[in-house]
């Protein structure tokens, strides 16, 4: 392994790290908007929106984000409707997570005993006021562990970005070695680079899923 | 707007080529499910022994599963240790290894949750009905961990079928290859034949996941 080459490539890699934690994170804000949308939805039985949403999650669950990408970037726009590289991914990530946020809040929601609705309701809560001060941030507290586990599921997901021409992580230590064949550097900044991305977030999520162990111990 | 692109699957054996083109990727998940399941069985009963260099190791791998992409581990395989070790592997090959290599972590985990989920009594009186630690795994743990594994491990498989889109950035000809290259080739007499093309590719995955991930919820309600 050659210094100088790492000492040359690291900036570029920067800049694609850059790029791949504002698209991600984009997405991630926007799969968690969704998520809670969702899961209200779900929690209060709404008619129809209900039904689209249990196809949303059907439909998002169970297609790889790559052949998602691949639609909205290459099949949309023959229907006309065009948009960026980056917005496609910030969609393309925020959708699929969102299939899988609403999911894990909604299991956040269902774990709240029926007692603290009908306890918020007798003091004389609304049923919106019961659910936003009462069930929806213990339920949120109930899946921390699960939406970090999502995140970095969708952390990871991003690698794929470069099939849509986004100069994320991927691309860059593809379009490298294929420019200099200098393989073993690129890939070990390759990985050097995605732990920095994705270390903390996993150190978080072990943390706090130990604290809600310690939370339940007296149960 | 007339024309969205599906008559360019009716064209020669194109749709053919679409199926063949998912079957490779279906293929390749499935031998990687069958070894993970074998290795994950076993993997998993070793994370549940209380020996600490056997956890630290064990640790130490499902950490690098979890926190690498499966496509930076793809081209460390398929890019990086052919450099290394000079040896030649296909991609096909390459894609087995990393999918497996993944998916004996995430079933092993699986099976230590599992194995974890049994009542301790459940060991002891085996143990006090005089059985050993092989037999008590064999005879009492194993089993009923299985029922419980069950749709878990069909989940996996669905996960798997996903994550195998992937393999096409390592040069393998698989559904998506196949629609590029039936694009490419229509580009003049169909330019929009990308919707038709991609939509029935969205479609066909969703196709195939989707009873399979049903069964999973299925099971996990009838059986929980």
């Amino acid at each position: 392994m050659d210094i100088n080459i790492l000492r040359e490539y690291i900036p570029l890699y920067k800049d694609a790290l850059f790029l791949t934690m504002k698209i991600g994170w984009q997405g991630i804000l926007l799969s968690l908007i969704l998520g809670l949308a969702g899961a209200a939805i779900l929690h209060f039985r709404i008619p129809v929106l209900k039904a689209i949403t249990g196809i949303y999650i059907e439909i998002f669950r169970n297609t790889p984000l790559l052949v998602q990408l691949f639609f909205i970037y290459f099949a949309l726009p023959k229907v006309g409707i065009k948009i960026t590289a980056e917005t496609c991914g910030v969609l393309g990530l925020g959708l699929l997570g969102g299939a899988y946020m609403i999911e894990t809040i909604r299991s956040g929601l269902e774990s709240i005993p029926v007692i603290q609705t009908e306890s918020a309701l007798s003091l004389g809560m609304t049923k919106e006021q019961t659910f936003i001060h009462v069930i929806l941030p213990q339920a949120i507290s109930m899946s921390v562990p699960g939406l970090l586990a999502n995140i970095i599921f969708l952390l990871k997901e991003t690698s794929v970005f470069s099939t849509i021409s986004l100069m994320d992580l991927m691309f860059t230590a593809k379009d490298l070695i294929g420019m200099y064949a200098k393989t073993i550097e690129c890939l070990f900044l390759l990985v050097v680079f995605y732990l920095i991305m994705l270390l903390p977030v996993s150190i978080l999520g072990s943390i706090v899923e130990r604290r809600m162990r310690y939370g339940q111990f007296g149960d | 707007m007339a024309n969205l692109g599906i008559d360019v699957l009716f064209k020669g054996t194109n749709f053919l080529r679409l199926l063949q083109g998912l079957w490779v990727s279906v293929e390749i998940s499935l031998v990687s499910v069958a070894i993970s399941i074998l290795l994950g069985l076993v993997v998993g009963v070793l994370m549940t022994f209380n020996k600490l260099w056997l956890k630290a190791i064990l640790k130490i791998y499902l950490e690098i599963v979890r926190i690498m992409p499966q496509m930076v581990l793809l081209f460390i395989v398929y890019f990086g240790t052919t450099r290394v070790f000079g040896w030649d592997i296909t991609a096909e090959a390459a894609a087995i290894f990393v999918f497996s290599f993944w998916g004996v972590a995430e079933m092993g985990d699986l099976v230590r949750g599992s194995i974890k989920s049994i009542p301790k009594i459940q060991f002891e009186s085996a143990y006090a009905l005089g059985m050993d630690k092989k037999q008590t795994y064999f005879y009492i743990i194993l089993p009923q961990t299985i029922r419980r594994l069950i749709p878990l491990s069909i989940n996996l498989i669905t996960r798997m079928i996903k994550t195998t889109s992937l393999v096409m950035m390592i040069g393998i000809v698989e559904v998506l290859k196949v629609a590029q290259q039936i694009i490419e080739a229509n580009r003049k007499a169909s330019p929009n034949a990308a919707f038709g093309v991609f939509a029935v590719v969205f479609l066909l995955y969703f196709i195939v996941c989707w009873p399979i991930s049903r069964l999973a919820v299925y099971l996990e309600k009838r059986w929980a």
